[in-house]
């Protein structure tokens, strides 16, 4: 019985984690996707599947989803800059250690600053603030990226996945405070007369809107899979299949 | 004080399970729970890890953290994985039936958020060295009983007909948010 035997195998092995962003050598990229390829293509939390638990514990609202978005974004850009300036100074047997203690460090700052500028919320999100250490996102974005490419393209990287989980976390936060307390941001959109769904705002509605969201990706992505063979059994369209 | 030590166990197994309450420790719930087996076997390495983590915890509690605050994360990481990677290399010299039953969990759940998590809510809590200990048994065995229901329901799942679309992850998520959505009728267990 084999398993994952380091964290890279473990945010390797992370559900649906399928090589995402691992770079084979030789293998090159253009700066556009290494922007783009984070924020939708490899979206962390609604394809990768990494992060999962901000994800679902502090979207109840927008107000803290888009704190913990700003907040992780922060933290993985500080990571991806440092470990990508000290990529050669880091030997390879303790480069997991030290990326977690890098990471830690940064956390200790946003920790302090949300602390220090926005109490509500820093109270509000609770122990989570200090579980972005380990989120596995970031980890693996120093693993698989930061480590091995040019401070740009590190920075870059770390912009595109931080704004694809900061539109993940607003996309899961709207949907619980629409339907569980019929407000965007705190003000009222349903008016008075809406019986707000509890659920949502509560454990459960997290798992299931995420679940939902998933689905309904599957399904779109399903059609437009099944798109693609029409189009190559009949390259020049119906025109020429009726011709024939 | 024991019958306190015995709400803390069941509050943090039934009510505020780590899973499915808290949304801690979601890697091993969404990756290692297809098989039952698999699942008993992981939440055996965590209740084993959350127990060493409590015990760390109050250490540097107790002794270190009071004169350096701002070191708290760092020194609870460092401290834990260190912990943990030398237990292994005990358990691996000592006992290779157990190593090769739990060996190959145990790097894997050392940088899980439920680790993290135990250290930071017991110390947020003010838990001293014994309610630490029943809060991460009582963890350990929430964890293991939401990852071993997972796995049960999934193995139903994999013979039942399911349409193409939902096999995945989107299934696993609705089925725990029905499981979470049942941990909820716990609630009614706490007392005023």
């Amino acid at each position: 019985m084999t398993g994952p035997e380091s964290a890279t195998e473990l945010v390797r092995h992370a559900p649906g984690a399928h090589e995402a962003g691992v770079l084979l050598p030789g293998q090159t990229t253009t700066p556009g996707h290494d922007f783009l390829r984070g924020v939708w293509e490899e979206n962390p939390v609604l394809v990768q599947m990494l992060g999962l638990c901000p994800a679902l514990a502090v979207t109840n609202t927008v107000a803290n989803s888009l704190a913990m978005g700003l907040a992780t974004f922060f933290v993985l850009t500080g990571s991806s800059l440092l470990v990508s300036i000290f990529k050669n100074l880091i030997p390879k047997e303790v480069r997991i250690a030290s990326f977690i203690l890098i990471i830690a460090t940064f956390v200790t700052i946003a920790d302090l600053t949300l602390a220090a500028v926005v109490p509500n919320i820093h109270k509000a999100l609770g122990a989570f603030i200090a579980l972005i250490v380990v989120n596995c996102m970031i980890l693996g974005r120093q693993e698989a990226f930061a480590s091995k490419r040019p401070v740009g393209r590190a920075l870059l990287d770390a912009f595109g996945t931080g704004v694809g989980f900061i539109i993940a976390m607003v996309m899961m936060g709207s949907i619980r405070e629409l339907l569980g307390n019929g407000s965007l941001l705190g003000y009222s959109v349903f008016g008075p007369s809406f019986e707000p769904w509890i659920i949502m705002i509560l454990p459960p509605g997290g798992f299931l809107t995420l679940g939902i969201i998933l689905l309904a990706f599957g399904w779109w992505r399903g059609r437009k899979a099944a798109e693609v063979p029409m189009v190559r059994r009949w390259p020049h369209g119906v025109a020429s299949r009726r011709a024939a | 004080m024991s019958s306190d030590l015995f709400w803390i166990l069941i509050s943090a197994m039934l009510v505020n399970n780590f899973t499915l309450h808290l949304f801690l420790g979601l890697c091993p719930f969404m990756g290692v729970s297809a098989k039952i087996a698999t699942a008993l076997r992981m939440g055996a390495a965590n209740i084993f890890v959350l127990t060493i983590t409590s015990l760390a915890a109050s250490f540097l509690n107790a002794y270190v953290l009071p004169h350096a605050p701002y070191l708290r994360l760092i020194s609870f990481i460092v401290v834990i994985a260190s912990l943990v990677q030398i237990v292994e290399m005990t358990i691996k010299k000592v006992s290779p039936t157990l190593f090769r039953e739990l060996g190959i969990y145990l790097p894997l759940i050392t940088t899980n958020c439920a680790i993290l998590g135990l250290a930071i809510f017991q110390t947020n809590r003010g838990y001293g060295f014994l309610e630490g200990l029943a809060f991460a048994i009582g963890a350990g065995l929430g964890l293991t009983l939401a990852l071993v229901l997972m796995a049960s329901i999934r193995e139903r799942a994999e013979l039942a007909d399911i349409p193409a679309l939902a096999k995945g992850m989107g299934l696993v998520l609705i089925i725990a948010g029905s499981l979470s959505l049942a941990f909820m009728g716990f609630a009614g267990l706490s007392t005023p």
